[in-house]
This record gives C-alpha cells, sequence and structure tokens, in this order.
C-alpha cells in the first residue's frame, strides 16, 4: 500500500473551496433536473472531470492529487450538500480508485491505468452484487475465464449504478471456473471490450441519478485486468471501511444542506418577529446537536481508518472490532440521516413539504431513506450480532 | 496433542462451512483457502470453546488463530496449558480479558 500523503492544508483548502464553487453552480443547479428524470448528472461529472477530481486519490507519482482518505471523505461531503445523486456517484468512483490505488498498484498494467485515468479522467462503476447470490459480496457463482493471455467473463448484475456513463467497469467473480463461490477476484473491464445487456431499470424513490440498473455484462480482455490481491483482502482492507467512510460522508453533507435550509427559514421567521425567538428556532438548536453527533461520528471513524492506512499493518483488517464500528457508523448514519431530515422538514413546514419552493426536502428526503438500504441494515446488523458474540473490546 | 485432533476436525467441519470436507483436509492445510471466512471463524470458535471449555481472549481473534486445524491445536493447547490432558479433565481457564 502506497504511503497516505497529506496534501499540505492551504493547498487543499483551495480544492474545496473549488468543490464548493461546482457545488454551487453545476451540482444544485442540475439537481432538480436529475432527480425528476431520473438522469445520469452529466454536467456534474464533466465539472468534476475538468477540475482533476477524478484522480484526486491517486497518488502524486502517478500525476493524481494524492489526497489522503479524510479529504475525500471531505469532498463527498462538501458534494452531498448540492446534490446526493452526483455526491454518491463521485463516492463509489473513488471507492473504485481507492481498491486500485490501495491493491494493484504494484502491477505494471495498473500502473499505466492509473496514468490513464488520471489523463483522460475516466469514471470506474462497479459491480459486485449478482443475481442468484442474494446480495452476498463474498460469494460469486460468474467466474473469470482465463485462456493464455486474455480472459472472458460474464455477469448477471442486478445492479451496476451508472453503468452506461462509466468508462470501466471493476467486477468481482470467481478466480477460476474450478474456484469456490468466496475464491474471488476482481477485474478492470473496460469501455469497448464488453456488452451490457439491461435486465432492470432505475426508477427509484431517491438517489434516482446514480442510473443503478441491472445488466448482463459480457466482458473480454487481458489477464492483467485481475487485480493481482485477492478480493477478501481487497474487501477487508479497504472496500468496506472506505465505502462506508464516504456514504456516510455524502449523508452528512445531505443532512447539512436540510439544515442550512431549515437555518435559512428561521432566519427569515426571526425577521418577522424581531426580539422574540420562534418555536422553530428551538427545533433548529436541537437538530443542530445531532448534525453535530453524525459528523463527529464520520470523522471519528474516517480518522481510525486514515491511522490504519498510515500504520499499514494488514491483520489490524481483519480485527472484529474495527468491521463492527465501520458497520456501526454506516447503521448509525443512515438511520439518523432519516431523523435530521425529517426534523428540517418540520422546522420548514409546508414551505419544505412543497415540491415548488425554494425550501423543498423533498430530494432530501428520499434520497436519506435510500442510506439504509444500499447493503441494508438488517443483513448488516446481522453480521455485527454474528461477531459481537466473540469480540471482547480491547 | 490438545485432546483428540478428531474433534477440531470435526467442529470444523461442522460450523466452518467449507466448500470441501475438513475430514479429507491436512491438518496444516490452509482453511482460508479451503472457504474458511472471518464470519464462519465465529462458529468454529464458540464450539470450540464449548467442547474444550476455554474462552480464546483478545489476542487470539486473529485470522492466524484460525489459519489451519494445527494453529488452531496450537492456540487450544496454550489455552489448556497442558499439552497431554484429554479435554475432559481440563480445568476451565477463563482469559483474564474476558
Amino acid at each position: 500500500m502506497p504511503p497516505q500523503l497529506e496534501l499540505v492544508q492551504p493547498t487543499f483548502d483551495l480544492v474545496l473551496e473549488q468543490v464548493h464553487a461546482i457545488g454551487k453552480s453545476v451540482l444544485a443547479v442540475h439537481a432538480g433536473s436529475v432527480d425528476r428524470d431520473a438522469r445520469f448528472p452529466t454536467e456534474s461529472i464533466d465539472a468534476l472531470r475538468e477540475a482533476g477530481l477524478l484522480s484526486a486519490y491517486v497518488p502524486t507519482d502517478f500525476g493524481g492529487m494524492g489526497l489522503n482518505l479524510s479529504q475525500i471523505a471531505k469532498i463527498c461531503e462538501a458534494l452531498g450538500q448540492y446534490c446526493g445523486s452526483s455526491a454518491m456517484i463521485y463516492a463509489m468512483h473513488k471507492i473504485q480508485v481507492a481498491c486500485i490505488v490501495h491493491h494493484a498498484h504494484s502491477s505494471p498494467w495498473f500502473q499505466r491505468y492509473l496514468g490513464e485515468l488520471v489523463d483522460e479522467q475516466r469514471l470506474i462503476a462497479s459491480a459486485t452484487t449478482e443475481l442468484g447470490v442474494g446480495g452476498d459480496l463474498r460469494s460469486s457463482l460468474c467466474a473469470v475465464e482465463v485462456e493464455g493471455d486474455t480472459f472472458r467473463l460474464i455477469k448477471k448484475a442486478p445492479v451496476i449504478s451508472y453503468a452506461e456513463a462509466a468508462d470501466d467497469i471493476l467486477v468481482t467473480c470467481r478466480k477460476s471456473r474450478e474456484a469456490m463461490a468466496s475464491d474471488q477476484v476482481q477485474v478492470l473491464v473496460r469501455r469497448g471490450d464488453y456488452t451490457a445487456e439491461p435486465i432492470s431499470g432505475w426508477d427509484t424513490m431517491g438517489f434516482r441519478g446514480t442510473c443503478s440498473s441491472g445488466f448482463t455484462l459480457d466482458a473480454e480482455g487481458s489477464r492483467e485486468q485481475i487485480l493481482p490481491t485477492p478480493f477478501a483482502d481487497i474487501l477487508a482492507h479497504t472496500m468496506h471501511p472506505f465505502s462506508h467512510v464516504v456514504w456516510c460522508s455524502v449523508w452528512s453533507g445531505i443532512a447539512i444542506s436540510a439544515v442550512v435550509l431549515a437555518r435559512a427559514f428561521v432566519r427569515a421567521e426571526a425577521r418577522k418577529t424581531p426580539g422574540e425567538t420562534p418555536l422553530s428556532a428551538i427545533r433548529l438548536a436541537e437538530v443542530d446537536c445531532i448534525l453535530q453527533e453524525m459528523r463527529h461520528n464520520v470523522g471519528g471513524l474516517t480518522r481510525e481508518y486514515q491511522q490504519l492506512l498510515v500504520d499499514g499493518e494488514p491483520e489490524a483488517f481483519s480485527d472484529f472490532g474495527f468491521s463492527i464500528r465501520t458497520n456501526n457508523l454506516k447503521i448509525s448514519c443512515s438511520q439518523v440521516i432519516v431523523d435530521i431530515v425529517s426534523r428540517a422538514l418540520l422546522i420548514c413546514g409546508i414551505a419544505g413539504y412543497r415540491n415548488d419552493s425554494s425550501f423543498s426536502l423533498s430530494r432530501h428526503l428520499r434520497d436519506a431513506y435510500g442510506a439504509a438500504l444500499m447493503v441494508n441494515n438488517d443483513r448488516i446488523t446481522k453480521l455485527n450480532a454474528t461477531m459481537l458474540m466473540v469480540h471482547k473490546e480491547g | 496433542m490438545v485432546g483428540d485432533t478428531t474433534a477440531i476436525r470435526e467442529i470444523v467441519a461442522q460450523h466452518g462451512r467449507l466448500s470441501v470436507d475438513a475430514r479429507s483436509l491436512e491438518f496444516g492445510s490452509n482453511l482460508y483457502l479451503a472457504g474458511l471466512t472471518s464470519l464462519a471463524t465465529v462458529g468454529v470458535m464458540l464450539a470450540l470453546e464449548d467442547h474444550f471449555n476455554v474462552e480464546f481472549p483478545r489476542s487470539m481473534l486473529s485470522r492466524k488463530t484460525f489459519e489451519s486445524m494445527e494453529s488452531i491445536a496450537d492456540a487450544l493447547r496454550e489455552l489448556l496449558g497442558n499439552s497431554s490432558a484429554p479435554p475432559e479433565t481440563n480445568v476451565n481457564c477463563h482469559a483474564a480479558s474476558a
């Protein structure tokens, strides 16, 4: 794993400023139509591309920005304040980038690929879940079939977010036709080398712009496109903790945005009755407290994971304690986001309930309900329940 | 040996959710390569604790402990503190961290 270089703070502040500027001038402008039409946020991703942000996590040696996990989390939180779908796409792309940066950077093929990712600002999607395995990431039916220097891979994936807009897709599968279901690898399949036959659409309550339809992927390519690390290790070191940190950061962003709207509403009310603290201001104080808890929760696990990455001790990632805390973060944030947006709605009242008001919280609330379902909280709680049977607090 | 190796083999076979029969594996075979997941180690550990009347301390809750039936036997030997006694006669050796 390459060392985590921290971009010096003043420079990162400028990056974050630019992210907010893109958020205001692009994401926020198109968020409504992306949501209404359930369309891919082309304008948002193009703007992030233009700013070189798709390779923000790629180390500077390969030409990327070399940002660390905490900084990526801050960017996700910032984007979440303007368009939940765009922010979630950015977060999901970053998870795939992290898998490659952490686990394939020693492979010459992937070193070249990281260079292309930087130059062309390629967008990477993910195909993990599979029809027939019931959402269990650690189990695959499909297998990569290697013959000579090439491979063939066919996967029926019920969900591949933004597949049609992606340049490449990272696919989990069994290591070979003979391998058992849990003996998995990840393969990067590239646009032009695969066909994606739609099997289901994406007309959902929220996160409508992620376009997470289902496809049958039929791909081929060079055997060098198979990541050299077993998927079990990639999941424990990177995909699991990285996903939960960046998802929760996006949800924090959505929650911040809801509270910002509520604050603006309260201020407008207060102006009408100077000298009196409106009841809604009390509600605002309450929700602000919950938002702070949520952000500190995300910050705490982000720092812990960041430190594990810096320490580079592989055993640390197989510790049940870290897995349990990571799962707890996801469960907690995915529930509290609904609470926060609901409280903001109570503050804004009918203005928040309307779709045609500048205080509308419709999209926030619909997005918020998705958080508990993307990797269902019940599944995660059951995993924690199992681990807690033997876990001992240190 | 820690009691009989048959008990360890039987527990791994019953609770390890391996994709092969643990009874057909070498005692030193890598269990993770045979399909053992970290979550399945929970069942194996609880069954071992019950059968051998021991408790695994936090320091032993690692991937390495469950790498093979051999490493499990090593861990049990350490917990039981007496390599020759059959499991039935061992006193309960609860770990300090419990």
